[in-house]
């Protein structure tokens, strides 16, 4: 029994099914992300915690007390829209009562929770204004403060950084994760951005196409993905995923990769298990950061493999630098040191760390795991 | 000039400038001059009309036709002047057009932010509405009210101008809600509003620009209704019918000048709503057709 459970549930339109059969469950105090592309129903199972869709089959329940068909505003949430939504008409200050003022509190309580509340997001002094007259950052705390000020079981977040600009995004962001850590409150949030989704979370359900794809927390998530869609959708360069047959020589598991010349390369898997599918077709699965120039090899490692390569074109971009070179057809991003020394055109010697790669079945893109 | 010139890339010439302002300038007299024969006309006294000049100033400047159009004019068989109807005009616009526009803003609201399966049908069928001339309904209509015992009174004909406007109020409201973002109602019911808090609170406090279009439009249309108004006023017929009755009258001298005086008394209430919420009127039908 956790805090929020949701079990079993489906969200349909007519004969359409849009979310199918998710299982989650919550515990006091977690911070969850659902991540997703656009349309893949994060927005839609937030919207169903909510109370604001219904539940076409399943059921919902926040401490036990299942919610099905229980109204938005007794279900004990508070939600922070992706827009905002603050009411134009009214000042911050009964923006933020406004909920507190429908359940009925007296004025006098409303007034001390608003001034903790203003203290807290550092919006005092915006108090008697209109929405209208404030920035976008200061309306996104204004939209925190209406949440807050209820104290629900849960929050849920609706992509609320998605209409900041780039600088104020990752400013919010710390905000929001230095707000969780202090008050330590269950917390359901929705974002396609997966630098979010892994910064912010405790638990990460990636989502596509109405299914959750893979539940875990964000190490598991990124270091473990279960298939090729979890693989490429989280981190910034994607995986690189390409082509590869496994061989076995004296029993040791390898990857065989055509390099960018036709040349085959023998690649060391670090676990054993993978074996028994001698002979077999796979994807390869390669973190960006696990392909380095030997010096900038990690050192823990036990299997780092050395590979020769021609290196088709280099991107510095000032923290790191982006060598491309192709394997197996495809084209393979490496993420090296910013001052590492190569041009497109050279020959490199490229250190894979083998420890960190991964292997997918071609035809359902499912991890192996042996 | 150099304002202008600084709002518009295109300059004109001074010579093409006042050519514009002469004919603008034409077109504003031309349209005057109906109001200007009126109203010099309204404080003659009659022989000065029947005897000279339409265009002329009075000689003597009375307000003898105003009195008389106001409370001892001939209107149909009794002497009352046209206040009794002044006064029943009142009586049938200001409900008629509260409880239409109240009732147009809460079916906006429903259309946009609870809607049904059908909605679109049933809003299709209200602005359907719209479209029917009034001579088409007479006869059911005087049918209805003479079921309901409202025949031949003041509400009857709010009743009758309520169902009238019902449609055009109705497509205002929901045009405009229609733009209102749906996530404020849902943070509102996050927040434990009921379907008339969330009206009330969230949605009419911003309302202010298409109400005014509402208003200013039913009150032009019901106040300046003939049809409706002589056929189901009975005894208590609204001013419309009444000016026809001072000024169709076959009996008598024509008082020319009493009936201009009851003209513009006639027209003054709806030339008062266009001076007082006329910016507004425009800045409420241009709403959401531009972004920003």
């Amino acid at each position: 029994m956790g805090f929020l459970d949701i079990r079993n549930v489906t969200k349909s339109y007519g004969q359409l099914e849009v979310l199918h059969r998710v299982d989650i469950s919550v515990e006091e105090g977690e911070f969850l992300v659902l991540v997703g592309p656009s349309g893949c129903g994060k927005s839609t199972l937030l919207g169903m915690i909510a109370g604001l869709e219904g539940i076409s089959s399943g059921e919902i329940a926040i401490r036990d007390r299942v919610v099905n068909g229980v109204h938005p505003s007794k279900r004990n949430i508070a939600m922070v829209f992706q827009s905002y939504a603050l009411y134009p008409n009214m000042t911050v200050g009964q923006n933020i009562t406004f909920g507190l003022e429908m359940h009925g509190v007296p004025k006098a309580e409303r007034d001390k929770a608003l001034a903790e509340v203003a203290k807290l997001l550092q919006i005092d002094h915006l108090i008697d204004r209109k929405p209208g007259q404030l920035s976008g950052g200061q309306r996104q705390r204004v939209a925190m403060g209406r949440a807050l000020v209820r104290d629900p079981d849960v929050f849920l977040f609706d992509e609320p950084l998605s209409n900041l600009d780039a600088k104020l995004r990752v400013d919010m962001r710390t905000e929001i994760k230095k707000l969780h850590a202090k008050l330590k409150r269950t917390i359901v949030y929705v974002t396609h951005d997966q630098i979010e989704a892994m910064t912010l979370s405790t638990r990460i359900a990636v989502m596509n196409k109405g299914y959750i794809q893979q539940l875990g927390t964000p190490k598991e998530i990124y270091d473990s993905p279960a298939n090729v869609f979890v693989a490429t959708f989280m981190g910034s360069p994607a995986m690189n995923v390409v082509p590869a047959r496994i061989v076995v020589r004296e029993d040791r598991p390898y990857a065989e990769v055509v390099l960018g010349d036709g040349a085959k390369s023998l690649l060391a898997f670090s676990q054993p298990g993978l074996a028994s599918y001698d002979g077999h077709d796979i994807l390869l699965g390669i973190r960006p950061e696990a392909i380095t120039d030997p010096e900038g090899a990690d050192r823990k490692s036990q299997n780092i493999v050395s590979l020769k390569n021609r290196v088709i074109v280099t991107e510095p971009a000032g923290s790191d630098t982006f060598v491309t070179m192709s394997l197996g057809g495809k084209d393979v991003i490496a993420r090296m040191r910013a001052d590492v020394d190569i041009a497109g055109g050279d020959d490199f010697e490229f250190a894979v760390n083998m420890e960190k790669a991964v292997a997918f079945d071609p035809k359902t893109e499912e991890r192996i795991r042996p | 000039m150099s304002a202008v010139s600084q709002d518009t890339a295109v300059r004109t010439g001074r010579v093409t400038r006042i050519f514009i302002y002469l004919v603008l300038l034409l077109f504003a007299l031309f349209y005057l001059l109906p109001l200007y024969v009126m109203g010099i006309n309204s404080l003659k006294p009659l022989p000065e009309i029947t005897g000279g000049n339409m265009m002329a100033l009075p000689k003597t400047w009375t307000l003898d036709a105003w009195r008389s159009a106001w409370s001892t004019a001939q209107i149909g068989v009794s002497p009352t002047g046209l206040k009794p109807y002044f006064l029943n005009s009142i009586l049938m616009v200001v409900p008629a057009v509260a409880i239409s526009t109240i009732v147009g803003a809460l079916n906006g609201y429903v259309l946009t932010k609870w809607r049904f399966r059908g909605d679109t049908i049933v809003f299709g069928l209200m602005l359907f509405s719209c479209f029917i001339p009034f001579q088409i309904v007479l006869i059911p209509m005087a049918l209805v009210l003479g079921k309901l015992g409202l025949a031949g009174s003041v509400p009857g004909l709010v009743l009758v101008h309520v169902v009238y406007g019902i449609g055009f109020t109705t497509l205002y409201y929901r045009n405009y809600y229609a733009t209102f973002p749906t996530e404020l109602v849902k943070a509102a019911q996050i927040d434990g509003a009921g379907f008339f808090q969330i009206f009330w609170r969230i949605l009419l406090p911003v309302s202010g620009p298409i109400t005014v279009v509402s208003v200013i439009w039913q009150f032009t249309n019901i106040w300046n209704d003939f049809l409706f108004g002589v056929s189901f006023g009975g005894t208590s017929q609204p001013m419309t019918a009444a000016l026809n009755n001072l000024v169709q009258s076959s009996t008598g001298v024509k008082e020319y000048n009493v009936h201009f005086a009851g003209a513009i008394i006639a027209a003054l209430p709806t030339l008062l709503v266009y001076v007082v919420a006329g910016r507004y009127f425009v800045r409420g039908l241009m709403a959401g057709s531009v972004k920003g």
